[in-house]
C-alpha cells in the first residue's frame, strides 16, 4: 500500500456566490522514501494539494489516506494531533519562531507536541543539528542567521520527530541558487539517512531536476505522472 | 507549562515598548486603587475610632423607643433599676463585651450668671466611662488629674460653648434641668475641664457625674438612659451585636413587646453613611482599575494575535494542540497583569509609606489636625494583585481563543 493515497480528490473554495474549484478529481499514490514534487504554474492547486495531504484542509470530495489512516474527515483537534505525530512541514518563508533559538526551534515539536523526555530531546536535537550542519549556531536567534541557515533549521525541525512524510511548500523559493542546491542535497541526505518521504510543491526547476517523481498539475488537474527514470531517459537533468 | 511561560515571557520582551506601555497603564490603575484604599480606608478607620472611642461607644442599649425620640431626650424612656440589672446580667454572660458604662442623658440650661444657653448633657460614671470611651480623655483641653474624668459637683463643657460664654476651667456655672414631672431644678457646678467637639450624636455633649444628674432630676430610683458597650474585637462587632440582640429580645414588656433595643455605632452616627460612601467609592475605583486592565490587556493581546498570525499558523501546522496555543496567549496576558500589578503594588505601597511619614493632617467637620496614617491590609493588596491577574487572564481569553481556533491554511497565507 502506498504511503499516501489520494482517490478522486476535489476541493472547491467558495468565493462570494461562486464556487471556485482548486483541485479536480485528483488521484495519486506516493510511495515511501522518495523526493516527490508537484509542479505547475501559480494557482494550479499545488499548495491546496499539500494542505490536504497535510491535514490542514479538508477536501470537498474524495478520499485521502496517509500512512494507512484516512485523514480527509478529521476534526480540528484530531488533524492537529495527526500532523504532530506523523508529518513534518517546511515552509517557503522558513517560519521559524522568532523568540526561540535555533536549538529551541528544533526542539519545539519534541517538547510542545510530542512531549518527549528531556534527555531524548537533547540527543535528537543535537544529532539533527549536526546532520544539517547547524550545531555551531544552536544558540542564535533566527534573525541572527542567513536565509539558507534558516531553511536548514526548518529542515531539522521537520525531521527531528522522524516523521514518515515531510511536506514542503516551495522550500527554495526564497533562496539563491547555491543555497537552494545545498538544501535539496541536504534533503536527499536526510531522506537516505532517515528514510523520510519528501513531498514538494514547486515550480523551481532546480528541485524538479532533483526529484524522484514529478507530478504536474494544471488548473487543479493532474495532467501527467513522470517517474524520474522516464523523465531522465527523455533528456531530463543528470542525477546521481 | 514551563516552556509556555518561557515563550510567553520572550514574546512580551519582543514587543518591549508595547509591554511597557500596557504595564504602565496597569501600574497607574493599581497605584490609584492602593492610594485611594489606603487613604480613604485610614480616614474611615480614624474617624470611626474617634467617634466610637471618644463618646459613642461600639454599641448602646436603650429602653425600646428611646432612639426614635432621642432629639427630645425623653426621661420617661429611661431604664428602671430592674431593667438595668437585667441588662447587666446579660452583659456579664457575654465574654466578648470588654466594658460597659451607664449614662443618663438630659437636656438643660447652662448659665455663667450673665448668659444662658441650652446644653445636652451626658451624665456618666467617670471610671466606667473611661473604660468604654478610652479616647474621651484625648478630647479634653487639660490633662486628667489623678486619672479621673470628673468628681461629683464638677462638669465638663464643650470648648466652643465655653468660648461663647467666656467660661474658663475652675469657674462655676449653674445647670438647670426639668425632671420627668415637669418641675425645674438647678445646681451650681465647677467647670473642671473643656472638651473638643467630635463628629456624632454625642459629640457636643457636656459631661457631669451620674449621681449629680440623679439629684438634679430628683430621681427616686437608680435609673439609666443608656448602657454604652465596648467589644474586645471590633471586627466581630456585628456578630456580637446580633448575639446580644437575640438575648435581649428575651426581655419583654407587660404587653409582650421587646423591652430593650440595641444599636451599633453605625446605626447611631451619620458618619456611617459617609463610611458607606467611602466603601462605594473604593469599589468604584476598583472597577475603574479593572476596566483599565481589561481594556489595555484585551487591546494588546488582540494586536499580538493579529501580528503573529503566521506564527500561530506555523505552530498549528506543526501539530501544536489548540489548547497549547490558547494557553500561550492566556499566560502572556496573565504575565502582563502580574508585572503591572507587582510594580503598581510596589509604587503604591511606597507612596502610602511616604504619605504616612509626611504626617499629612486634614480637617473634617469641626475637627482639625486629623493626621492621616494611611495603611492597607496585606490581604487587600494580595486581593488587588489577584484581581488584576485574573482580569488580565480573562481579557486575554478572547484573543487566545481566536488564536487557538485559527485555520492554519489561512494563517500561513496571512501577509
Amino acid at each position: 500500500m502506498a504511503l499516501i493515497q489520494l482517490n478522486d480528490v476535489s476541493k472547491s473554495y467558495q468565493v462570494g456566490q461562486i464556487s471556485q474549484p482548486a483541485l479536480r478529481n485528483v488521484s495519486v499514490d506516493i510511495e515511501t522514501g522518495g523526493l516527490v514534487t508537484f509542479v505547475g504554474p501559480s494557482g494550479s492547486g499545488k499548495t491546496t494539494l499539500l494542505n490536504l495531504i497535510g491535514c490542514m484542509d479538508r477536501p470537498s470530495s474524495g478520499r485521502i489516506t496517509v500512512d494507512g489512516k484516512r485523514v480527509d474527515n478529521l476534526g480540528r483537534k484530531a488533524s492537529a494531533a495527526f500532523r504532530g505525530a506523523h508529518l513534518g512541514f517546511i515552509f517557503q518563508s522558513f517560519n521559524l519562531l522568532p523568540v526561540l533559538t535555533v536549538y529551541e526551534n528544533v526542539e519545539y515539536p519534541l517538547l510542545m507536541i510530542r512531549r518527549a523526555p528531556a534527555d531524548q530531546r537533547q540527543e535528537r536535537v543535537l544529532r539533527i543539528l549536526e546532520a544539517v550542519d547547524m550545531a555551531g549556531q544552536k544558540d542564535k536567534l533566527p534573525d541572527q542567521i542567513s536565509g539558507g541557515q534558516k531553511q536548514r533549521v526548518a529542515v531539522a525541525r521537520a525531521l527531528v520527530t522522524q516523521p514518515k512524510v515531510i511536506l514542503a511548500d516551495e522550500p527554495t523559493a526564497n533562496l539563491d541558487t547555491e543555497t537552494a542546491k545545498k538544501i535539496i542535497a541536504l534533503m536527499r541526505e536526510m531522506r537516505d539517512a532517515f528514510g523520510t518521504t519528501f513531498v514538494f510543491s514547486t515550480h523551481d526547476p532546480r528541485i524538479v531536476e532533483q526529484a524522484d517523481v514529478v507530478h504536474t498539475i494544471v488548473d487543479g488537474r493532474l495532467v501527467s505522472d513522470s517517474d524520474f527514470a522516464l523523465h531522465k531517459s527523455s533528456g531530463g537533468a543528470d542525477h546521481a | 507549562m514551563r516552556s509556555l511561560f518561557k515563550i510567553a515571557l520572550r514574546n512580551l520582551r519582543r514587543y518591549t515598548r508595547r509591554t511597557l506601555l500596557t504595564s504602565l497603564l496597569i501600574v497607574v490603575g493599581v497605584v490609584m486603587v492602593l492610594l485611594f484604599s489606603g487613604l480613604a480606608g485610614s480616614f474611615k478607620s480614624t474617624m470611626i475610632g474617634l467617634i466610637t472611642d471618644s463618646g459613642l461607644g461600639h454599641m448602646q442599649i436603650h429602653r425600646r423607643g428611646f432612639v426614635a425620640s432621642i432629639d427630645s431626650l425623653p426621661l420617661n424612656l429611661n431604664m428602671s433599676p430592674e431593667g438595668y440589672a437585667k441588662v447587666l446580667q446579660t452583659l456579664e454572660a457575654e465574654p466578648e463585651i470588654l466594658a460597659s458604662a451607664p449614662r443618663i442623658k438630659l437636656g438643660g440650661m447652662l448659665s455663667n450668671y450673665m448668659d444662658t444657653t441650652s446644653v445636652r448633657i451626658s451624665a456618666v460614671d467617670p471610671d466606667r466611662e473611661l473604660a468604654v470611651s478610652p479616647g474621651l480623655s484625648g478630647r479634653l483641653i487639660q490633662p486628667l488629674i489623678n486619672a479621673s474624668l470628673l468628681a461629683p459637683g464638677q462638669v465638663i463643657i464643650p470648648e466652643r460653648l465655653a468660648r461663647g460664654l467666656n467660661i474658663e476651667p475652675g469657674q462655676n456655672v449653674v445647670l438647670v434641668a426639668t425632671n420627668r414631672d415637669g418641675s425645674v431644678n438647678g445646681g451650681q457646678f465647677e467647670v473642671v475641664n473643656l472638651i473638643e467637639d467630635v463628629l456624632g450624636p454625642q459629640g457636643r455633649d457636656a459631661y457631669m457625674h451620674i449621681d449629680d444628674a440623679r439629684t438634679l432630676l430628683r430621681m427616686d430610683q437608680q435609673e439609666v438612659t443608656e448602657v454604652i458597650l465596648r467589644v474586645r474585637d471590633f471586627q466581630r462587632l456585628d456578630r456580637v451585636a446580633a448575639a446580644l440582640e437575640s438575648k435581649l429580645a428575651g426581655f419583654t414588656t407587660s404587653q409582650g413587646a421587646p423591652a430593650f433595643e440595641l444599636h451599633t455605632w453605625a446605626k447611631l452616627s451619620p458618619f456611617a453613611n459617609i463610611a458607606n460612601m467611602i466603601d462605594v467609592l473604593t469599589i468604584t475605583v476598583k472597577i475603574v482599575m479593572i476596566a483599565i486592565v481589561l481594556i489595555s490587556v484585551l487591546n494588546v493581546m488582540l494586536m499580538s494575535v493579529f501580528e503573529r498570525v503566521r506564527e500561530i499558523g506555523t505552530m498549528s501546522a506543526m501539530g501544536t494542540a489548540p489548547r497549547t496555543i490558547l494557553g500561550l496567549f492566556v499566560i502572556e496576558g496573565g504575565l502582563l497583569g502580574l508585572f503591572g500589578s507587582m510594580l503598581g503594588a510596589g509604587l503604591g505601597l511606597a507612596a502610602l509609606a511616604a504619605i504616612k511619614a509626611a504626617e499629612v493632617s486634614i480637617s473634617f467637620a469641626r475637627m482639625d489636625n486629623l493626621v492621616l496614617r494611611p495603611s492597607i491590609d496585606p490581604w487587600e493588596v494580595a486581593a488587588i494583585l489577584g484581581i488584576v491577574v485574573l482580569v488580565a487572564v480573562l481579557a486575554a481569553l478572547q484573543p487566545a481563543w481566536k488564536a487557538s481556533r485559527m485555520d492554519p491554511v489561512q494563517a500561513l497565507g496571512h501577509v
